[in-house]
């Protein structure tokens, strides 16, 4: 049935590809997401999409008057796909950072939570020093930088996992490359699995995924420690993913999201699926 | 074209090259021995083994190997049993998992190619054999089995390179072969087509260099199809 689907998707994005260059105002889009990242955006038991991309995309759309089709894709390949034409935007909890603005363009924010490191309760890296500090990139990179010469010591030779091309593998890269051994994952589910099965030490990701993966009943071996990281290169926040091009749906997604924002849509759908408000400010 | 940008991915791609050859050699070398006790089980004619080893060409060529190495890989490490034991600081490693996984599924296909190729010996070279005295190993070590590999090479080469190409499904489990370093540039650099055709390319050299050696090798044990050296006329009355 997904499989039809996104058939069906493709086959329509490809349309809507053909025909652009006839019909100037779209009336509708393909938004991608990834459908495995809770609580962004998962996939039902049911094979149907939710989560706060998916919810707040359908919001959005119904502002823009737009007829949204949400689409699952990997999120390993979605840049390369937006620029393609295999659909128009992307609302996958993915962080607008510099490197990415390169090739495409974002949106304002919809939500900010930072990088959090998370292990397991019988782990000697439970006792990870700063807990729930917040360091920023952009603000405070001195204390960024001490904050990780204070946690060398204990990550020393810790093989450590983190979603592939993820802010959080860079932040590794750029931090903590001569302290611990990184592997790289599709999806950071399988690197939730691979640190209950004890084949890596800790793992980085959002403090957004985090507080949900940590909820969840084959997790509660797994907590959330020392201090989160944000700003920098690690993103102002998630935003929409839009083609270069697109100007005229980047105007409009910027003008729906600035209402949603002001009516507190975004903090009523934040704290619905994340537990806490994630409003940028 | 951005040359300089492919060759900079070439650069990049070709470190990880060592990796990609060592699991194919270790698994395809791993899987043949297997093979040969699963194509000996087959033609035992002992009902019990020759059902185990139909049920395993059954279960491993069936399945989509991406299931097979995320079972062995995610699956058995679910079990708490499997990771107090004595086997855990293998299958802890994900490189010794992919190993195990194209090992498994390897040893099925050529399994049956082996077969075939112990089948295709004549009957009477075998009873030759027995009649000049040998022993029913010997018989197997010097006719049945050098005769059954002539027999197998073209369609064992294609196994081969099957499984370097099919190496590149372990990049899922973390292991940076060419593949897995190709999809970390992509997502570096969102190019995901010149990317791409490096990395093929290099796939298609490498299978370009086996293909000859199989070749080669081929050559080398069939020297009875070639056509005869012609000798030069021997003048009458010349003795040699």
């Amino acid at each position: 049935m997904t499989f039809l689907k996104t058939l069906a998707a493709g086959t329509f994005a490809a349309l809507t590809l053909a025909t652009g260059a006839l019909a100037q105002e779209k009336t509708e889009i393909t938004i991608a997401t990834e459908g495995a990242f809770p609580p962004y955006n998962l996939t039902k038991p049911d094979g149907t999409l939710d989560g706060y991309d998916v919810e707040l995309a359908h919001d959005l759309c119904a502002r823009m008057m737009l007829k949204c089709t949400i689409v699952a894709q990997a999120f390993d390949g979605m840049i390369p796909a937006l620029n393609a034409g295999k659909f128009d935007a992307i609302m996958a909890g993915m962080s607008a950072t510099d490197k990415r603005k390169e090739v495409i363009d974002f949106s304002i924010s919809y939500g900010s939570t930072g990088q959090a490191f998370a292990t397991l309760k019988d782990s000697d890296l439970s006792k990870m020093p700063l807990k729930d500090a917040l360091f920023s990139l952009t603000t405070n990179e001195a204390g960024a930088r001490k904050a990780v010469e204070e946690l060398k010591p204990l990550l020393k030779g810790k093989v450590i996992g983190v979603q592939s091309a993820s802010i959080g593998a860079r932040f590794i890269d750029e931090y903590l490359s001569d302290t611990v051994e990184k592997r790289e994952y599709k999806t950071t589910e399988q690197h939730d699995l691979d640190l209950l099965s004890g084949r890596v030490d800790v793992i980085m990701a959002s403090m957004g995924y985090l507080i949900k993966a940590v909820e969840k009943p084959t997790n509660s071996e797994m907590e959330i420690v020392g201090p989160r990281f944000q700003g920098g290169f690690l993103g102002a926040g998630s935003s929409v993913g839009l083609r270069k091009s697109d100007t005229a749906l980047k105007a409009k997604f910027d003008e729906a999201l600035t209402a949603a924002i002001k009516d507190g849509t975004v903090k009523k759908l934040s704290e619905k699926w994340f537990g806490f408000d994630l409003t940028p400010q | 074209m951005d040359f300089a940008f492919l060759y900079e991915t070439f650069v990049t791609l070709v470190s990880a090259i060592p990796t990609t050859l060592q699991l194919a050699a270790t698994s395809v070398a791993l899987g043949t021995v297997l093979a040969l006790g699963l194509a000996l089980c087959r033609l035992s004619g002992i009902a019990p083994l020759d059902w185990f080893a139909r049920a395993y060409i059954f279960i491993f060529r069936g399945t989509p190997l991406l299931v097979q190495i995320f079972l062995i890989y995610y699956g058995l490490s679910q079990f708490r049993e499997v990771r107090r034991s004595m086997f855990w600081f293998i299958l802890r490693d994900p490189y010794w998992c992919a190993v195990i996984a194209l090992m498994l599924c390897t040893a099925a296909y050529s399994a049956e190619i082996i077969r075939g190729g112990l089948l295709s010996v004549p009957h009477g070279q075998v009873e030759a054999g027995r009649a000049s005295g040998m022993s029913r190993f010997m018989v197997f070590r010097r006719i049945v089995m050098p005769l059954a590999i002539r027999q197998s090479l073209p369609a064992y080469s294609n196994e081969i390179i099957s499984m370097v190409k099919a190496t590149s499904l372990a990049s899922i489990i973390t292991i940076m072969e060419i593949t897995g370093v190709a999809a970390k540039l992509i997502s570096e650099t969102y190019r995901a087509i010149e990317v791409f055709i490096v990395a093929g390319a290099i796939y298609l050299a490498i299978n370009f260099l086996l293909i000859r050696i199989v070749a080669l090798i081929e050559y080398r044990l069939s020297p009875h199809l070639r056509q005869a050296p012609v000798l030069p006329p021997v003048a009458a009355g010349e003795t040699r």
